[in-house]
Formats: C-alpha cells, structure tokens, sequence
C-alpha cells in the first residue's frame, strides 16, 4: 500500500509540472500583448509598462514561468489587475462560500441518490425503476443553470417560498443560510444525483446476485434488512469513487449556478474575472479547480482500496 | 460536466459492417428512437431556413412579449419582438455544427494520440499518456472556459475549446482498444505476413476501433451541445444576435418575473437534445457492448 502511494504521488509530480505550464501559458495564449489585452480601453503607456513588469512580460518565457512557479512554490499567485489584492486572498474570501454549496449540493445529492438507486434496484423493471432511470438520463441531460433558472421561476418568483440569490453564511444564521443554499443546492446537485443514482442502482443489482445475499435470505434474514445492512455497504463503494470526484469538481459546477443564484463564491469570482480580463486570478482558479481535481482523483483511488479489500495494489 | 463519466468501455473488438448497423435500428428500439430523435434534430437544423415562420433575427418592437401561441407566433415573441420559435429552430443550427465540430476536432487530436500511444508503447506512450493526464487534470467546464478566456469570446473559440477538452477522452479510448488488439491473434498474424504499420493502422486497427468510437462520438455530441450553451450562458460563446440557445436562456432569465418562457423554450430545447444524443449514446452502447447486452 505504501509503495502504491509514493508510485501515485511520483507520478502526479509530471502531470502537476504540465498542470502548471498549462495554467502559465493561458496569459500566453492570448492574441497579442496580454497587457493590452488586459487593460482594454484604459491603456496608458505607463498602465502598461506596469503590467509587463508584474509579470515579467519582458522577459523569456521560461525565465517568466521560472519566476511564476516560484512564486506559487511560496503561494503567492500574484496580484489582481483589477482590485490589486492579492490572489490568494480572493480566492480563500470567497471559498467557504463555494465549499457551503458544494457540501449542500452532494449531501442532496446523496439524500435523494441512494434510496431512489436503491429501490430501483431491488424493484428493477417497476415503475419506480423506469422513473428513477427516466431522472438520470434527464438529470444528465438538463444544463444545470436552466435547473436554476426553472427553480427561480417556480419557488422563488411564483411561489415565493425561497429567497432568490444572496449568500447568508451559515454560522450567521444557519436557517437563513440554509433556505439560500437550497435552491443553487439543487440546481448544482441535480447532474451528481442522476450519477450516483445510476451507480447505486447498477452496484446494487450486481451485489444483489452475489452468494452470500442468497445465504443471508436462507438463514431467514428479511428482505429489507438483506438490502440495507448486507447489499447496501458493499453496494455503495463504486458510488464513492464518484462521490470523490464531484467533490473535486466542486468549483467546476459551481461557475454556473453561482452565477445564476449571484452566489459569492469562486466560481462566480472567475466568471467576473474573465469580463475583467484579470487573467492573474482566472489563472489562481483554475489551477486550483485543477488540483483539487487531482488530489479527489489520488484520494478516491486509496479510499477505494481501503474500502474494498480485494482491490490489490501491486 | 466533467466527461470521465461518459468515457466508453473499450469491449470485445467486433467490426461491424454498415449493415450490420442498419440492423440495429431493426431489431433495437432504443437505438431507432435515438437515432431518429438525432436524426429529426439534424433535419430541424438543415430546414429551419425553409420551416422557420419568420427570420430569426428580424425585430418588431410592436410585438415584443408576445405570450406563446399568439397569432403567428407559436412560441411567442422576445423583448424586441424576435419570433420564439424560429430563433429556437434557428438555434438547432448554431449547436449542432459547433458540437461536430468540437467532437471532430478532439476525435481527430485524440484519435492521432492514442493510436501513436498505443500502437508505439514505450517512451512516446509515457510521453503521450503525461500530456493526457494533464488534460485530464482539469475539470472539462473549466478547461474550456480557461481557453475561451484566453482566445477571446465566440463560437469559433468556443468549438476549439470544447473540442480541446474532448481530446484526452478519445486519445484514452483509443489507446485502450489498440492496445487489446496488438495483442490479439489476427494482428500477429497480419504482422508476421509483413504488413507494414501503416497497412495495419489503416486496414486492421481503425476498423476495429469504430464501434467504441461511435458510442463515444454521440455522448460526446451531448456533452459539446451542453458546453456549448454553458458558455454561450456565461457570454463566451455565441454572440448577440446569433440565436443560440444558451445566450438565449441568458437574456430570457432576466424576465422571468412575466415572461418566463423566453427562458423555458430554449432550455427545454437543449435538454431535449442533449437528451436525444445521450440516448442514442447510451442505448449504442448497451447494444453494442457484448458485456451489457444482458
């Protein structure tokens, strides 16, 4: 096991130095000079001038990306063009935002997932199977800021039962912060939901054939229990792989819904970067989306191991 | 809206003639209910020139808000009297093209790297298979609103993005499927009568390769359409006035207070055909995988 995970860490090391030269080479891969880019309408010799010298523009790439990268070794991603605050900061002001609607999202997520998965599953072919199956293929299919979108309509504009927008934190007031983080909840859970329906509903029906779920019936288990103490648990760890890599895509849903629901966090600090041009923070960004990725990816493949012991590591 | 889900099962290499195929829409429903959805969708897009009642982009300030099923307006009319339905048959024409463009160009990136990956092994595959990984590092959505970022807003750019995202998808399929066939018998033996690499490429190794690749393709189709419209929603792809789906639901979400159709239809719209090619995705797959056909 041990030597399994210093081979992955080895390995991430190539992919993170390529991860790193894909993010430093967007500003690059603007037409033209950045700078001018950047700036826009508002270019001044001396505007200008100050860009190319915060980040180097002047001089060779690889010494650029020599600087960058040891700037980021010491966390520091730079500056913002546009409110001159540190990178860093913007992202981690914004992130227990994004991190509360990520959390909310795939606790829905799994709340509505895996009993529906489950009774799909055990009553394959009945009605509840064909609306469970209809939900994932439609859950898969339905951008999720038109979820949102249709949600505003219906709960908060209609009926008026939800705030539309605005971000309440929840350790000031977490009712408040709750009836807020529904609706962009929902709206960025839906896609995880129809995923991890699936899985629990194809995990279970596999389990469900194995020998000792007919032992266990023999011995005069009932029914339920048999579902939900012997088949459940061991049905549900390919569902954790997915599970894992959602929480790694958090930032990735979030860019829309947050935008939809005017949600404070860092995905709709990127969208409002990319109109700023600010290229400095959309870089910050996406290297974290990026990592994080990366890191749900490691995490998911140890947890896998360790929850199901057959899996061998050699 | 990340792909690693979507990322097909490389199976039993069995080559299928465009008969064989035919067949399926016989003695497959799934199949001849997805295939004639995308089949009613591309027909939507090629004659909505002739079928649309009014010119998408012409605007009547007379008849702005027109509720749906108004004299001559069938979906209603937008803020500035622009006809719902032909904008929304229009649409089909902006997404259609921009997603076969974006999956041609990741099939064909991809395609060129697996197969160089797979077929070569060694050094060039470690090689190959880091960039891959690199790719893959970044969550789809993302990447590709990093490089329309970094391009520029519009749909020129927009395909060139999505299409970058869907590389490592195909490069990682087709790796997967070369490297089960170097290993089967019927490749020995082309090799051992002195085929060239080239001849075992072409006539032997893409053959085979068509049947996973289909599947992949039509989610692939599903996955671009949704991107597409994510980023036209944000403001990075199509730009006013083309009538896109996504920059429509853009403009539309801001009236939803009275006029939340101008929002709906398009949305609906896209789920619709999403829909459409994840079904014929999903159902090509089960019929085609031997593993799934039970």
């Amino acid at each position: 096991m041990t030597a399994y995970v210093v081979r992955r860490l080895l390995l991430m090391v190539p992919v993170a130095f390529l991860v790193t030269i894909g993010v430093f080479m967007l500003i690059h891969l603007t037409p033209g000079d950045p700078a001018l880019i950047m700036l826009g309408e508002d270019r001044t010799p001396q505007a200008i001038a100050e860009i190319h010298q915060q980040l180097g523009l002047d001089k060779p790439l690889y010494v650029q990306y020599g600087i960058w990268l040891g700037r980021l070794a010491q966390g520091d991603l730079g500056r913002s063009i546009t409110t001159h605050e540190q990178v860093t900061g913007a992202i981690f002001d914004r992130l227990p935002a994004t991190l509360e609607l990520g959390i909310v999202s795939l606790l829905w997520s799994l709340i509505v997932a895996i009993p529906l998965g489950t009774i799909a599953a055990v009553r394959r072919g009945s009605l509840v199977d064909q609306v469970a199956t209809g939900i994932t293929v439609a859950g898969v299919s339905i951008p999720n800021f038109f979820i949102g979108i249709v949600l505003i309509f219906l709960l908060s504009v209609s009926l008026r039962l939800f705030p539309f927008g605005g971000y309440v934190p929840f350790t000031q007031d977490p009712i408040e912060s709750l009836r807020h983080v529904l609706l962009p909840a929902i709206a960025l859970g839906t896609a995880g939901t129809a995923i991890n329906m699936r899985f629990t509903r194809s995990s279970m029906i596999e389990v469900l054939n194995h020998d000792y779920i007919r032992t266990a019936r023999a011995k005069g288990a009932s029914w339920r229990r048999v579902v939900f103490v012997h088949a459940l648990k061991n049905a549900l760890i390919p569902v954790v792989t997915i599970i894992g890599l959602q929480i790694g895509g958090i930032i990735e849903g979030a860019v829309v819904t947050e935008t939809v629901f005017t949600w404070p966090g860092v995905g709709r600090l990127a969208v409002e970067s990319i109109f700023n041009r600010d290229y400095t923070v959309v870089q910050g960004i996406v290297l974290l989306a990026a990592f994080s990725y990366m890191v749900a990816n490691l995490l998911v493949d140890l947890v896998y191991g360790w929850l199901d012991p057959r899996i061998s590591y050699s | 809206m990340s792909q690693a889900g979507t990322i097909v099962a490389a199976g039993e290499p069995v080559r299928r003639t465009p008969v064989a195929l035919l067949g399926l829409l016989r003695t497959n429903r799934r199949v001849a209910v997805g295939v004639g959805l995308v089949a009613i969708l591309f027909l939507i897009a090629l004659l909505s020139p002739v079928i649309s009642p009014h010119d998408p982009l012409a605007t009547s300030p007379d008849d702005s808000y027109l509720p749906p099923l108004s004299p001559g307006h069938l979906l209603g009319t937008d803020e500035l009297g622009r006809d719902l339905f032909s904008r929304v048959l229009w649409g089909a024409r902006v997404s259609l093209p921009v997603a076969f463009v974006a999956v041609g160009v990741g099939l064909f990136a991809g395609g060129i790297i697996g197969l160089a990956s797979g077929y070569a092994g060694g050094l060039v595959d470690l090689l190959l298979m880091r960039l891959i990984d690199a790719l893959l590092a970044f969550p789809g959505l993302i990447l590709a609103i990093a490089i329309v970022a970094a391009l520029g807003p519009g749909l020129r750019n927009a395909m060139i993005a999505i299409g970058i995202v869907a590389v490592p998808v195909y490069a990682r399929l087709v790796r997967a499927v070369v490297l089960q066939l170097k290993q089967m018998e019927f490749i020995a033996a082309t090799r051992s009568l002195g085929a060239s690499p080239w001849r075992l490429i072409v006539r032997h190794l893409i053959p085979n390769l068509m049947n996973p690749i289909l599947v992949q393709v039509s989610l692939s189709a599903g996955f671009a359409i949704l991107a597409e419209a994510t980023l036209s929603f944000l403001g990075l792809g199509a730009q006013l006035p083309t009538p896109d789906w996504g920059q429509m639901i853009n403009s539309g979400s801001t009236f939803l207070n009275n006029d939340a159709w101008l929002a709906i239809v398009p949305g609906a719209a896209i789920s619709v055909t999403v829909y459409s090619f994840n079904l014929l995705g999903d159902s090509l797959r089960d019929a085609l995988d031997p593993r799934l056909r039970s």
